[in-house]
């Protein structure tokens, strides 16, 4: 039986009212309430009302509200009463499966390169080392540990193929073409949008509506849009309403505002607690190397190190993904996401529960790149709590999505059934073409998509695009954008003959301008 | 053969012969250029990419037509060579403050207190004494790439520097104040060759003559507090093009970099010579150099990073006291300068950046570098050249009244120049600079704007 929307509306406002009944705001609410009880327009007659006036007038409400719009964003809405708890992490039996048989080859990967290597998961610095990285701690990009040995746990490509055998068991799937399969990589039934439910979806990117990085460009009098643009961005600011901010960053984020509105949306307020955990994270970091350190040194200096602008920013990934590591409080993602912490024993209590630990403590194990999803922030955050806090929640909402197998619409999958269908539907020709040459066109966009096109568009397009990835809370824009270079470069797509060329021809992103590509694919194709 | 019209006549010239003393982006740019030819050995030319000594040896036994045109000033060292320039802007201070008051002359304040040394090392001691703990560079006048140049924090590590082997050797005696531990010179004569300077103002011919046998260094204030982005140092190329000095006319460049120490910084490590210099040629040879990472970013994404920390508000601050910069610098030198309307020049000025978002000038080079360190460099150098030639227009297709030509802005014009509508139009509402220094550069399109169908 479908939920009716009551029982599903108080069962979110329960889900809401338990999680946030923990947490710092709360005590902070409390504490604000009982010292309101000093001021005289408190009158003991008609306290309800007046605590909540003032409440309401110092600000708090606001903040309590944000704190809601925040739940509301990252967890999905309840399933029926009846449902256990996978469901919530993914609905689909066969979905489960695929990630957890995926999951149990990341973690051979790991364990053999452990004993192929004799180093132990986990092990506590000796006292000289812990002093040593302590004064080191700012620039541990000049350590030069040798990594010859360490591999990356998995690459995109990897996953790839993962992906391209998933398979709905209920779903008639004969190896024989026919016009059940599907002409691209992926070959499971999920629900993707079409374009018109797109441009729907995406109403703000119209032609008639303005946006920063379209309406903001050189040829354009800032009096059209650019100017009122940045005036109801501070006005938001000032506000401090977070979903109004999610709905103005549609639009794009003006760079001077961009910190501020990304930290309200994300509800990230960096206070004395959180510098306070983030500290802890770091004497953590101290005390214990992690086998999965190697793993993220090595990750930074194969990618970020080599980029031509994000190299600047060594150190300050180290500081946050050393921390991610041993942050515990990721945990709590498993809970929507389809993907299981990989579970360790104490040595000699293999299997016994009590000595069971998450490994790496925040359940992530790192691949190939993903110290991409840190180093654009690090153009807007440099105080290392805020930029470790904003990370974390763009992980927790977005990034691991990217990385595990679900049905969800935002999940990679999804993303991928989403890409080529675009794609099909609208160039069919093209796609027909880069099928028939071995091209075929998720092999080249996929690494794209994965990475949330970090490393492969120019940093301030590539922040224009996570406006709005925040703005809508999809990460279905990736699989748009993907599907909208490919229209870009059709004409040269048209004329290559093999896989490497095709990849020559989409090699070098760095020039695109995202909003308008968005745009004109959107809005301005014949459909 | 008839030589060709020169421009002003207003016919298009037919064919411009080049001479060309380097090789890299300048050469191919200069072959490419349609209608231009490379002069064989003895042939006459139309314009020459020259190097500094050529200038030195031939320009003043030279002649010239009147539509020749050659890339240096035949004094370009007044602003080149840093004892020169500290001088000069010293006196343009002066000058200031006598004329409009000392809030003007404070406008001159973008270079850190330096002196001559030996010839001002009293003034330099008194200096010193001021400040005690503050640190100190000692720079060689002439050398570039970041040769030779240290940092000190005592007098005695002068001393030291004196008696190493390091230094180009003075060949006299240096007699020691051995209480304080500081040089005393000895009577100095005009003709000594050891000290070349003395106080009197021979200073100028003198130099010239023995600048390889002499070395002059200079004393500077460190700046002890750059702008740091990811823990690391760097500092600002930014392009200036003049073509004449009276009246001074000078374009800015809109592109530019940031050039990026390879290690972080602190003011531990003094002797780390690799860290404090951010001279490309120097950490080339630092040993973590990759020279596939380029420690270089373009300055437009300098500008946007500096934006989303700071806001537009200061950003603007910061660009409009870096025109500043430009402006002065060439203000102090334009009446010393030889004016010579066959001379145009292409500066490479150094920039740093304090932490509180104040430039310095560090110093300003008369032969920037052209050699192109990646894919990126090779074309904006590449198009840095071919504006600099639309600019000097030997093919006589400007009218003269262009605020902006490619890549390049007017920034002086015999007086400050505005943004927005054509040269000489009355300034109506408030005044903005035509600086466009780390914005967009859509020279492409604009030079097509400019010269219709004619090859950009």
């Amino acid at each position: 039986a479908m939920l009716d929307q009551d029982s599903g509306l108080s069962l979110t406002i329960a889900r809401i009212v338990q999680r946030l009944k923990g947490s710092s705001l709360h005590s902070q609410l409390e504490r604000q309430a009982r010292v309101s009880l000093h001021k005289p327009e408190i009158k003991l007659e008609s306290l309800k009302e007046d605590i909540k006036d003032f409440l309401k007038t110092s600000g708090w409400e606001k903040k309590l509200q944000n704190a809601v719009y925040s739940e509301l964003n990252v967890f999905p809405s309840p399933c029926h009463p009846a449902a256990p708890p996978e469901h919530m992490k993914e609905p689909l039996a066969y979905m489960r499966k695929a990630q957890g048989s995926w999951e149990k080859r990341i973690l051979k990967s790991l364990n053999s390169m452990c004993t192929e290597l004799s180093i132990p998961l986990a092990q506590k610095r000796p006292a000289s080392e812990q002093k040593e990285l302590l004064n080191k701690w700012n620039e541990m990009g000049t350590d030069e540990p040798d990594l010859s040995l360490f591999r990356p746990v998995y690459a995109p490509k990897d996953f790839l193929e993962v992906l391209m055998n998933l398979r709905n068991p209920n779903y008639e799937n004969g190896e024989q073409p026919s016009f059940r399969n599907h002409l691209g990589l992926i070959q499971v039934p999920l629900k993707v949008k079409d374009i018109p439910e797109l441009k729907e979806d995406f109403s703000e990117l119209g032609l008639n509506i303005g946006q920063l990085g379209i309406d903001d460009s050189a040829q354009v009098p800032p009096e059209f849009f650019e100017n009122e643009h940045v005036r109801i961005g501070q006005k938001v600011l000032a506000e401090q309403d977070s979903a109004a901010a999610q709905q103005y960053v549609r639009q794009g984020c003006p760079t001077a505002l961009r910190a501020d509105l990304w930290a309200l949306i994300l509800n990230i307020s960096n206070q004395p607690e959180d510098i306070l955990y983030y500290e802890q994270l770091k004497s953590n970091v101290i005390q214990h190397d992690l086998l999965v350190d190697s793993l993220i040194y090595k990750d930074v200096k194969l990618t970020a190190s080599n980029d031509d602008y994000y190299f600047v920013f060594e150190d300050y990934l180290y500081q946050v993904l050393l921390c991610f590591s041993r942050d515990t409080s990721v945990l709590e993602h498993f809970t929507y996401s389809s993907a299981t912490p990989p579970k360790s024993y104490i040595r000699g209590k293999l299997g016994i529960e009590e000595y069971a630990v998450f490994y790496p403590p925040n359940g992530v194990i790192p691949f190939h790149g993903f110290s991409m999803y840190v180093a654009p922030l690090c153009f807007l955050y440099h105080e290392p709590s805020k930029l470790y806090q904003i990370f974390r929640e763009m992980y927790v909402r977005f990034f691991f999505r990217l990385h595990s197998i679900s049905s969800h619409p935002s999940g990679i999958v999804s993303l991928c059934l989403l890409f080529e269908t675009l794609l099909q539907t609208h160039l069919p020709q093209l796609f027909y073409h880069l099928r028939e040459i071995g091209a075929q066109p998720l092999r080249i966009s996929f690494k794209w998509m994965v990475r949330a096109f970090s490393g492969y568009l120019a940093t301030d397009q590539l922040l224009l695009l996570w406006d709005r990835i925040l703005g809508y809370n999809s990460l279905e824009i990736l699989a748009v954008l993907a599907a909208a270079v490919f229209a870009f470069r059709a004409v040269n797509l048209m004329e290559v003959t093999s896989l490497a060329a095709a990849e020559a021809v989409l090699a070098d992103l760095s020039t695109l301008k995202v909003m308008p590509l968005l745009q004109i694919f959107l809005f301005a194709t014949v459909t | 053969a008839p030589l060709p019209p020169p421009p002003s006549s207003g016919r298009p010239r037919a064919c411009v012969r080049f001479k060309c003393g380097l090789s890299g982006p300048v050469l191919d740019v200069l072959r490419c250029r349609p209608g231009w030819q490379q002069a064989r050995d003895e042939e006459e030319w139309d314009f020459f990419w020259c190097d500094v000594s050529w200038l030195r040896e031939n320009f003043d036994h030279t002649y010239m037509e009147d539509h020749v045109r050659i890339c240096h000033f035949r004094n370009h060292y007044e602003l080149s060579r840093k004892n020169y320039l500290v001088k000069n802007l010293k006196r343009f201070r002066r000058q200031l403050e006598r004329e409009a008051g000392k809030l003007e002359a404070a406008k001159c304040d973008f270079f850190p207190k330096t002196f001559e040394m030996p010839s001002e090392y009293r003034l330099f001691v008194e200096e010193f004494r001021k400040k005690p703990g503050v640190t100190w560079i000692m720079k060689p006048v002439g050398r570039s790439q970041g040769k030779g140049i240290f940092l000190f924090r005592k007098l005695k590590d002068i001393v030291d520097w004196k008696k190493s082997d390091n230094r180009v050797p003075y060949s006299g005696s240096f007699p020691m104040d051995t209480l304080s531990g500081i040089w005393l010179p000895e009577k100095l004569s005009v003709f000594s060759p050891s000290f070349p300077y003395t106080t009197l103002k021979g200073v100028t011919a003198y130099e010239q003559k023995d600048e390889t046998q002499i070395e002059t260094y200079v004393a500077q204030q460190y700046i002890e507090n750059p702008y740091l982005i990811g823990g690391r140092k760097f500092d600002l190329r930014v392009y200036i093009l003049v073509t004449s000095y009276i009246p001074l006319k000078a374009w800015l460049y809109r592109d530019g970099f940031a050039r990026f120490s390879n290690t972080r910084f602190t003011l531990n490590s003094i002797d780390d010579h690799y860290v404090h210099l951010t001279n490309v040629a120097v950490q080339k040879t630092a040993p973590d150099y990759d020279p596939e990472k380029g420690c270089k970013w373009m300055i437009q994404q300098l500008r946007q990073h500096l934006t989303a920390k700071h806001g537009a508000g200061a950003v603007a601050v910061l660009f409009a006291d870096m025109d500043n910069i430009f402006i002065k610098s060439l203000q102090s030198v334009q009446k010393v300068i030889i004016s010579d309307k066959h001379c145009f020049e292409l500066y490479g000025y150094d920039i740093l950046i304090d932490r509180d978002l104040k430039p310095w000038l560090l110093e300003i080079n008369a032969s920037p570098s052209l050699a192109a360190s990646s894919q990126e460099d090779y074309e904006l150098k590449c198009h840095l050249l071919k504006d600099t030639l639309h600019i000097v227009d030997m093919e006589g297709r400007l009218s003269g009244k262009e605020k902006r030509v490619g890549g390049f802005d007017l920034i002086w014009n015999d007086g400050p120049v505005s943004r927005g509508g054509n040269l000489g139009d009355p300034v109506t509402g408030n005044f903005v600079a035509n600086t466009h220094l780390g914005c967009f550069n859509d020279r492409k399109k604009q030079l097509r704007e400019l010269f219709g169908s004619l090859p950009a």
